[in-house]
């Protein structure tokens, strides 16, 4: 082992503490936040040590938010509810629609296969609202406007690049020789695709998957652009939550804290994949 | 080749030929596509109309007087300047802090990985929401870090609520969230470099620093680069973070491309100047965009030969 110096090694835990603590302090205090009343909030100066209480998480679930004015009804439980019904449907289409296609750009080299791959690929870099503006504009004339269908369909723009380009990489993983080797056993292409190609890719779909919905829920853009409140997910949810005049701040941090919950839980469950994922399997660490 | 073709083997009753079956099996997927080509054409068209939603009856083709007009407007000049200060800031400067984060966790520990494990839930965290986030830790009132801020004798610091410091917020929110992204990225490259040369520069008495510059620099160049376009792809169309923190304010100190074309749609409903500043980002992540995948497919290629 090569040898390192007393300091060097204290000089490296303080930055990896540093880093520690600029990455991970506005998340514990949006934590901590969420169990307060504007009255221990409001402290100057502020301190950890305060009587925790539910009542925000309450007054969330309940939909009655109560402001030093009046009471206002925000049901933010629906948007709570958009966002997992969005990010669950968007991800089985793009799963539907993009594990075959993948299949397909893998296997077959078709004529214009690598120009539509392409394609499919630079609509993850163009920028969104090129599509979303005029869209917006057509959803009104064709009746798309502000429905889960319209939304689910324009989700697609997100994952459907996702699942086909990560899953293309896991079935090109595949020897092709396995399959050959069942076909020639008399079993028809699909019979194939089902019983040896997708399972031997699953940890990649599951990985894909995952990817796009965490994608899927973290997108504001969309929404913003083409949902109106009842069908907001919680990330356009929780902006007009913090224009809302005199409301709790423990409100609006326990708006947070249920927001990213789900995608934080998920992300910690299976990091593994997520660093393959991120860079569309560029880094194979 | 004739599978398709010779009966028998496989069961009879729905076969599709071998030639057309990559393009059944592709083609939900392409007509999704196409659905979404057709608003791109749609935008090509807008940005050479004059078309604004309040005065539908003046719509016409002014073909490229939209783009002509920016020439002499200034706002579409800070809309660049904003737009190019904050992708390369974040980018530069995420850069650096991601490949000193990675470097210190390089050894593989249970600390380091446990680090790198809980680095991954900024990332994880809806950029909108972490604007919302930060915006409540720097509310002048009770936020917490305006309070450090008073500790240290600065009382007056306003954040995203004053145009000299609204840039400064946005770069620190955009910091905290994709940090963390370039460094699971060169973090990866960095385990994935042979050890070889590091032993052998070690046994010449070849000094850590020199190592750094003349080795490891070297060979993560690649890793650099693909996980540097990707950002600044992503970070020229920042949109999410700066909507959520200021709407693109204090006045227009962060009006950046997707943020001023939203508020051009929806505010001044000028449909036209709002597809052509959309169109121009569009020109400009493209031309990042070919230059990111061509990288991307070489060190994709070599990552797969070295598996």
């Amino acid at each position: 082992m090569e040898y390192t110096s007393p300091l060097e090694k204290t000089l490296r835990a303080i930055a990896l503490t540093l880093v520690v603590i600029f990455f991970m302090f506005p998340i514990l205090w949006i934590f901590l936040m969420s169990f307060q009343t504007n009255e221990t909030i409001l402290r100057v100066p502020p301190s950890v040590v305060f009587e925790p209480t539910l009542t925000n998480y309450q007054a969330l679930i309940t939909g009655k938010l109560e402001t030093s004015a009046a009471s206002l009804e925000i049901n933010f439980m629906r948007n709570l509810f958009n966002s997992v019904f969005l990010s669950v449907a968007s991800v089985a289409v793009a799963m539907l629609l993009g594990v075959p296609a993948a299949y397909a750009f893998a296997r077959h080299k078709f004529r214009g296969s690598e120009d539509i791959a392409f394609t499919l690929l630079s609509f993850r870099f163009a920028p969104p609202l090129l599509v979303l503006l005029p869209l917006a504009l057509y959803f009104q004339q064709i009746g798309l406007a502000d429905t889960y269908i319209g939304l689910i369909w324009v989700y697609q723009l997100i994952c459907l690049p996702l699942i086909l380009w990560i899953v293309r990489g896991y079935f090109e993983d595949i020897s092709p020789d396995i399959e050959y080797a069942y076909r020639i056993a008399g079993h028809s292409w699909f019979a194939t695709f089902r019983k040896i190609a997708l399972p031997l890719a699953g940890p990649g779909i599951a990985a894909a998957g995952l990817l796009a919905f965490i994608f899927a829920w973290n997108n504001f853009i969309f929404a913003l652009v083409l949902a109106s409140a009842d069908k907001q997910p919680v990330t356009v949810g929780a902006l007009a939550f913090i224009t809302a005049s005199g409301i709790q701040y423990g409100q609006i941090a326990a708006g947070i804290v249920l927001s990213i919950a789900p995608t934080l839980a998920l992300a910690l469950y299976a990091q593994k994949y997520l660093v393959e994922g991120l860079s569309l399997g560029a880094v194979k660490g | 080749m004739t599978m398709a073709t010779t009966p028998g083997r496989a069961p009879r009753r729905f076969r599709i030929s071998k030639r057309a079956l990559p393009y059944v099996l592709s083609l939900p997927a392409l007509l999704v596509c196409i659905g979404i080509l057709i608003p791109f054409f749609t935008a090509v068209f807008y940005s050479l109309q004059r078309y604004r939603l309040s005065q539908p009856w003046a719509r016409k083709m002014n073909w490229g007087e939209n783009y002509l007009n920016f020439f002499s407007d200034p706002s579409f000049w800070n809309t660049l300047k904003v737009s190019l200060l904050y992708a390369g800031l974040t980018v530069v400067l995420e850069l650096l802090l991601g490949l000193a984060i990675a470097l210190l966790l390089q050894k593989r520990s249970t600390i380091n990985n446990f680090v790198s494990i809980m680095l991954l839930m900024p990332l994880m965290t809806a950029p909108a929401l972490a604007a919302l986030m930060w915006k409540l830790m720097t509310n002048p009132g009770f936020g917490i870090l305006s309070y450090f801020l008073t500790l240290v004798g600065i009382d007056d610091f306003r954040w995203g609520a004053s145009s000299s410091s609204a840039l400064f917020t946005v770069i620190l929110v955009d910091i905290w969230v994709y940090t963390p992204f370039m460094m699971i990225l060169l973090l990866a490259g960095l385990r994935s470099l042979p050890k070889q040369p590091f032993e052998a520069a070690a046994l010449d008495g070849v000094p850590r620093i020199q190592q750094f510059w003349r080795i490891t620099l070297p060979m993560l160049t690649p890793y650099i680069l693909t996980a540097t376009l990707f950002r600044l792809l992503e970070s020229i169309q920042q949109f999410d973070i700066i909507y959520a923190m200021t709407q693109g304010g204090p006045g227009d100190t962060l009006t950046v491309f997707q943020v001023e074309a939203y508020l051009n749609f929806f505010q001044s409903t000028n449909v036209g100047r709002s597809a052509a500043l959309l169109m121009i980002l569009w020109a400009i992540t493209f031309f990042i965009s070919n230059i990111f995948i061509k990288n991307w497919l070489r060190l994709r290629e070599r990552a797969r030969g070295e598996a």
